[in-house]
């Protein structure tokens, strides 16, 4: 057994806090996850976490805990692009790429900055990759409030988003407010990218959000089957990261410890390359479905 | 007239300066199937989107029982062109039908016997039973318009708006899609307003006929609609209806000649 469980894992504190932590953000981002990518919204997923980038570095300056910078400055940016819609219109994808850039660049500055007069050299890699290890436990409330507003905000919204991603028309036919609920929505996108920007750090975040909702929608047919096993899969990633990350300290170089995001990422991108390889099984089952199955028209001609 | 389900008075659209529908008029009936027919760009979507109210009016009126259109209305189903969905979206051909229950209302609902026998009763009517558990975006055409007109009937609506639902199909699911159509109509008392760029495969069901070019639209049986003086006014240029091995084929003269023959053949022209 301690050859998985190296001596000392279950009675340490950080591993308790990371693993509760980790496990409610694994569960948020996961679900939230699986409704980005049946909107088509990662790359928006992707955008937030590169400006949240910026707030957690902004924070970090001015000596504020990084989370409040990841929050901000994602539902920040998420109200900016709901109000100049700059994800409805296409064409859009320099003016976005240049500002993701300077976002990028400004944490460098912040960064640089805040290493030179606290010389804390570790501090730009917590914000950038990850630090679920060294959560501060003033957070931890925030960071389960956070968590259940988002994952609340997709519940209630469930059917509403199912419908809205079949057909908008439809949707917008039968009363529902479809730009409210867009709304709402991304700010539940920006509230979990904050949330797994903590976990495995800002720029690896949409991994933890994309990475098992993907994986899901390969596994599961009916939503509701896709929400669970995204979440599992979400979990599951985060618990082996943190169990093989505690583990790490007694590999080489000893007394170091490999980071949790490389092993979170890792095991994120392992289960979607694994469930490619069974995902063309249902479709040869399936007949391609033209036109033989048709008994009661089977012998006209196409 | 105090019997009409839906009616239009004088509805004119603009868009950019553009305009899309003149002064259209026109009302559909309880259990009528009306064929709305035209060439691209005739306004028909537009249409259908100011029936919905997804589209505001720059003028006239949409009524509903003789009354202004409700916002939120459940009395409408409708059938969009196309579906905005990937092939790996994880929706099964049953969860977008029971997704036309209740798809608008927030929260959760917890899953139920009478409504999964409901479901299945919709789709046995479409004839899309067989594939009930496949996901919708790996359906061909034909498959996804049979379920999306289970999700739009399966709300029990006294209208059906259908979007081109016959284009890119092939011949067979032609076939299929009207006759299922026009026997749930019949059978639910449903009235269908369907669009279309060829009357032909809507010949034998259609009750009415609203014929648009050009923003504007000839309305009545197809006998007397489809005629050459009739056409040829409503796009403002010579158009012949050649009848030929039982279908019927409308060709407009380019445009630019002709013109003055139009304007003798208007004099003549009956209404």
């Amino acid at each position: 057994m301690h050859y998985i469980f190296e001596p000392g894992f279950f009675s340490s504190g950080p591993v308790h806090v990371a693993l509760a932590v980790g496990t409610v953000i694994a569960i948020t981002s996961a679900v939230v996850g699986v409704f980005t990518v049946i909107r088509g919204q990662s790359f928006a997923g992707h955008s937030l976490a590169d400006i949240a980038t910026t707030g957690g570095s902004g924070a970090f300056l001015v000596g504020v805990n990084q989370f409040w910078g990841f929050l901000a400055f994602g539902t920040g940016a998420a109200a900016f692009m709901e109000m100049t819609g700059v994800q409805r219109r296409r064409g859009r994808d320099v003016a976005t790429g240049v500002v993701l850039g300077a976002a990028l660049g400004l944490a460098a500055l912040f960064l640089y900055l805040a290493t030179q007069s606290s010389s804390t050299t570790g501090a730009s890699f917590t914000i950038l990759f990850g630090s679920i290890f060294v959560i501060t436990t003033s957070t931890i409330p925030a960071l389960i409030v956070s968590a259940l507003l988002a994952l609340a905000t997709v519940v209630v919204l469930a059917r509403v988003l199912l419908l809205s991603s079949l057909s908008p028309d439809i949707a917008a036919a039968r009363g529902v407010p479809v730009r409210a609920v867009g709304t709402a929505f991304l700010m539940a996108l920006a509230i979990s990218v904050a949330l797994s920007a903590v976990v495995i750090g800002a720029v690896l975040s949409t991994a933890l959000l994309i990475g098992p909702a993907a994986t899901a929608l390969r596994l599961a047919r009916s939503p509701v089957k896709a929400v669970f096993t995204a979440a599992a899969a979400g979990v599951l990633a985060v618990w082996i990261g943190i169990v093989l990350a505690y583990d790490s300290y007694y590999w080489p170089p000893a007394g170091r410890g490999w980071p949790v995001s490389f092993f979170v990422v890792t095991l994120t991108v392992g289960g979607y390359l694994l469930t490619g390889l069974r995902r063309r099984e249902p479709q040869n089952r399936r007949p391609a479905a033209q036109d033989d199955h048709d008994p009661e028209h089977a012998c006209s001609p196409a | 007239m105090a019997d009409d389900l839906l009616r239009l008075e004088n509805v004119s659209v603009r868009l950019g300066g553009r305009e899309i529908l003149k002064d259209v008029s026109f009302s559909i009936r309880p259990g009528e199937f009306t064929g709305l027919i035209g060439p691209n760009g005739a306004g028909k979507t537009t249409l259908l989107r100011v029936i919905l109210g997804l589209q505001p009016v720059t003028s006239g009126e949409v009524l509903l029982d003789g009354a202004p259109r409700p916002h939120r209305d459940s009395s409408i189903g409708y059938v969009p062109q196309k579906l905005a969905i990937e092939p790996d979206m994880p929706l099964r051909v049953r969860d977008v039908v029971s997704l036309g229950l209740d798809g608008q209302k927030f929260g959760l609902r917890l899953p139920s016997r009478a409504r999964r026998e409901r479901v299945s009763d919709m789709l046995t009517a479409v004839g899309a039973q067989r594939y009930a558990d496949a996901r919708v975006g790996e359906l061909s055409g034909g498959e996804q318009q049979r379920v999306m007109i289970a999700h739009a009937l399966i709300s029990r609506p006294r209208l059906l708006l259908l979007d081109e639902p016959l284009a890119n199909l092939d011949i067979s699911s032609e076939q299929g899609i009207v006759s299922v159509l026009a026997r749930l109509a019949r059978a639910e008392h449903v009235a269908v307003l369907l669009s279309a760029h060829d009357m032909n495969p809507l010949m034998p069901v259609m009750d009415r006929i609203v014929y648009a070019a050009a923003g504007r639209v000839a309305v009545g049986d197809t006998d007397r609609v489809v005629q050459p003086e009739v056409l040829s006014r409503l796009y403002g240029r010579h158009v012949d209806v050649i009848r030929v091995h039982g279908r019927i084929l409308v060709v407009a003269a380019p445009e630019g000649v002709d013109e003055a023959e139009v304007a003798a053949e208007d004099a003549g022209a009956i209404r």
